[in-house]
């Protein structure tokens, strides 16, 4: 199937090149963000009541989840206001690059961390108090507050957007996730790039900055390391990047080779399993564990987690490859294969979103009229009754959703396969056997 | 700088004045009287102020479960206080004084203890009526002492049969308000000693000399004050085992008040007003004691300041109605 170079369009590309569209979102966002945090920190405490948490874990985790990202890839990054604050100290600027370079440190990001292991403990890190963050308004007014605050500090600390690049909790899994996007950026000729003195997509110019995500967009292959900032967009000066529409999992067909990408498949699919088990279902046991953090219920909890995440799920993964050489050729393989857990895992978050999405989406209205809890009535929404949505239709769609991903899981793992010169089919029973786990755990 | 990054960064932060002042400045003119379990704070404020004659508008809202609001000894509905709602209310107060007011929810084991003050300030509208010395203090009655009935009847004493039994008695000296409040029913029951009535008929006539002293609508309202109020703990047939009993036996010396003895920790158990022993010598007076003052050191709480004078009497009078078959 060929791509679509949607650039063409005079509207996209002006509107993708000016920035004054994005800063306009971005300012927005900005305002939308730092509104949850205060809601979080001032408003009621009742989570259901509260912007910081309707908003946040209903609202925008329905549209990340069930929109942005399975058809926009990292869509989000690219209006996310997060680097916004930094950005603009670090630059010295919110719009073109000024004409003297600000004295911040601008340090290269180490290199031992230059991969997605951070972000797999960061996200991990808030997936074990889950169920404290996603119920009271002031925890995540703190852990929104932190995140834009570690942003501002590594902005002046280090060189281009590291925190997103680096540690950000939800830019790990978006970019783990945005591989099956049938969006991309890419560049329009190879020859092109290589000719080019200075690659001010990479470098900067007076046109724009160089490119935030660290990436040289001459060499992209893939929508992983991608934020779609569209600063290439304005400083190549041979207008050769283009935004490309495009089949559905094309970078599937070259699957990673990296153990912290494989286990980020890992980390994910597990996650959206425990969540359906935790949050979904009906343990109240279980429910207590992971709501008490700190107890001695909590740390049990917390150690079956990351075992399930770290040992039982790539242990029975890695009895699924039939051959063994050596140590080096079996992590490679391993990384290969675990691609096929990459769709799977995406429609097992939009089967475990829809579930809560569709059953407190009403409280969004509530929350629009009275954002704090403090018993305005700004749009006469404010006593609008709690009322799941498309119940009917909820199973099914969540059936449809892991039979869906769990055939697309197969027809990646056909492909990795391949790749690694292995049977496909431990793997795609694999996939079979977690997807009639989580068909259980959700139905 | 050029024109359009001074505009840009004007924005950013006119966006960044207006997420953080808006919610600021909102929330610094809602005063919310929130209320919580009483484990996680209660009523804040708890201390309220108020004028004789000027309206007092209240606003709460819940943080965790759905709560009640009422005030003691004052004529008013009771609310619902939902979680992350607003629920408003005005009060008028016609005298002034220190009013306290109370949950009205069972919220949780330590219900009870979510109370708050409103002080009234003030002359009053209406000189109304003055307080009065409970009896139980005119009487010197220590309200802590045992007072187990010696004797029991078997089955539950009959007021229609002790009726019918009390036509043919002199009684006219037991009947009187006075000595109902001041004597225990086992009291009376060896006052009738010098008739001729076998003890289960002795029985019957006291049931009747405790129904002769309250109507079917003090017990109704006798009823709907202990459903709401008292059978969280005593249960709602009396047998002392409500839904938070075991909660207080659980929570042990971690809820006491008082922790001396055993005989402490005994207490927290919910008095069982099914036990004849105890009831059958528990005088009026007695029970409007406890009740006004509360059990020290148990879960019992004060409900002086929160039940008038006649709630109380409608209360102590269904209360015996566990231990005496009325007429319906």
């Amino acid at each position: 199937m060929t791509k679509i170079e949607l650039t063409r369009s005079p509207f996209i590309k002006t509107a993708l090149k000016s920035r004054y569209p994005q800063l306009t979102v971005f300012i927005v966002m900005l305002v939308g963000y730092i509104f949850a945090i205060l809601a979080g920190l001032v408003g009621t405490p009742v989570g259901s009541h509260n912007f910081s948490i309707v908003f946040v874990w209903i609202a925008w985790w329905a549209i990340l989840i069930l929109v942005a990202v399975p058809f926009f890839g990292r869509g989000w990054c690219a209006v996310c206001p997060i680097p916004l604050p930094g950005e603009w100290l670090q630059r010295g600027a919110v719009l073109a690059p000024p004409e003297k370079k600000p004295k911040w440190l601008n340090r290269r990001w180490p290199r031992a961390f230059r991969n997605i292991w951070l972000q797999n403990i960061s996200f991990l890190l808030l997936a074990l108090f889950s169920s404290v963050l996603l119920t009271t308004p002031n925890i995540t007014g703190i852990v929104l507050a932190a995140m834009l605050f570690a942003a501002i500090g590594l902005s002046i600390v280090f060189e281009r957007r590291s925190f997103c690049r680096y540690l950000c909790p939800v830019g790990g899994f978006i970019g783990l996730y945005s591989q099956t996007a049938p969006l991309e950026l890419r560049i329009k000729d190879k020859k092109v790039c290589a000719a080019c003195e200075g690659k001010p997509c990479y470098n900067g110019s007076a046109e724009g900055y160089g490119c935030p995500w660290d990436v040289f967009p001459g060499g992209l292959t893939k929508n992983s390391y991608c934020g779609l900032c569209m600063e290439c967009i304005r400083t190549c000066p041979f207008d050769n990047i283009a935004v490309n529409a495009r089949p559905f999992s094309a970078d599937l067909a070259r699957p990673s080779a990296r153990m912290d990408e494989s286990f980020k498949a890992f980390i994910m699919l597990g996650s959206a399993m425990i969540y359906a088990g935790v949050l979904l279902g009906p343990w109240g046991t279980l429910k207590d564990a992971a709501y008490n953090v700190g107890t001695s219920s909590w740390f049990m909890y917390a150690t079956a987690f990351l075992s399930i995440i770290f040992l039982v799920m790539p242990s029975f993964f890695a009895l699924c490859m039939t051959r063994f050489e050596n140590l080096n050729i079996f992590k490679k393989r391993f990384a290969t294969l675990s691609t096929a857990l990459i769709p799977l895992g995406l429609m097992f978050w939009v089967a475990f979103s829809l579930s809560f999405v569709l059953t407190n989406a009403s409280y969004i209205l509530a929350s629009l009229s009275d954002p704090l809890g403090l018993g305005w009535n700004l749009f006469g929404t404010a006593d609008a009754a709690w009322q799941p949505m498309l119940t009917s239709i909820l199973a099914p769609g969540q059936t449809l959703a892991l039979v869906g991903g769990l055939i697309w899981s197969g027809r990646t793992a056909q492909k990795a396969a391949k790749e690694a010169a292995v049977s496909a089919i431990p793997i795609i029973m694999y996939c079979f056997i977690v997807t009639l786990a989580m068909l259980w755990l959700l139905i | 700088m050029k024109r359009s990054e001074l505009l840009a960064r004007i924005l950013i932060l006119a966006g960044i004045l207006l997420a953080v002042g808006a919610p600021l400045i909102f929330w610094t003119r809602t005063p919310l009287i929130h209320a919580r379990m009483a484990d996680t704070g209660g009523w804040n404020p708890d201390v309220l102020q108020a004028e004789v004659g000027k309206p007092l508008h209240l606003s709460f809202t819940s943080d965790d479960v759905v709560h009640g609001f009422a005030v003691g000894q004052l004529d008013m509905e009771a609310v619902d206080i939902e979680p992350g709602k607003v629920t408003d209310v005005t009060l008028t107060f016609d005298k002034p004084g220190t009013y306290t007011f109370y949950c009205t929810r069972w919220c949780g084991v330590n219900h009870w203890r979510m109370r708050g003050t409103i002080e009234v300030s003030g002359s009053a509208v209406d000189s109304g009526t003055t307080p009065t010395i409970p009896l139980y203090v005119t009487l010197g009655i220590d309200i802590d002492a045992p007072h187990e009935a010696p004797a029991i009847p078997e089955n539950r004493p009959y007021a229609v049969r002790g009726q019918q039994l009390a036509a043919s008695l002199d009684i006219s000296k037991f009947s009187s308000p006075d000595f109902y409040r001041a004597n225990s029913p086992y009291q009376v029951f060896e006052a009738l000693a010098s008739t001729d009535l076998p003890d289960f008929e002795k029985w019957d006539v006291v049931a009747y000399l405790w129904q002769s002293n309250t109507t079917a609508d003090a017990l109704t309202n006798g009823r709907e004050l202990y459903a709401q109020n008292c059978a969280v703990c005593h249960g709602e047939s009396g047998g002392g085992d409500g839904v938070f009993a075991d909660d207080l036996a659980a929570a042990g010396e971690a809820s006491m008040q008082s922790m001396n003895s055993s005989m402490d920790m005994a207490m927290q158990t919910p008095a069982d007003f099914t036990d004849g022993k105890r009831m059958l010598g528990a005088s009026p007076a007695l029970l409007e004691g406890k009740i006004l003052r509360g059990g020290m050191g148990t879960g019992m709480p004060m409900w002086g300041s929160i039940f008038t004078e006649a709630q109380i009497q409608d209360l102590i009078a269904y209360i015996y109605s566990f231990q005496f078959e009325y007429q319906k």
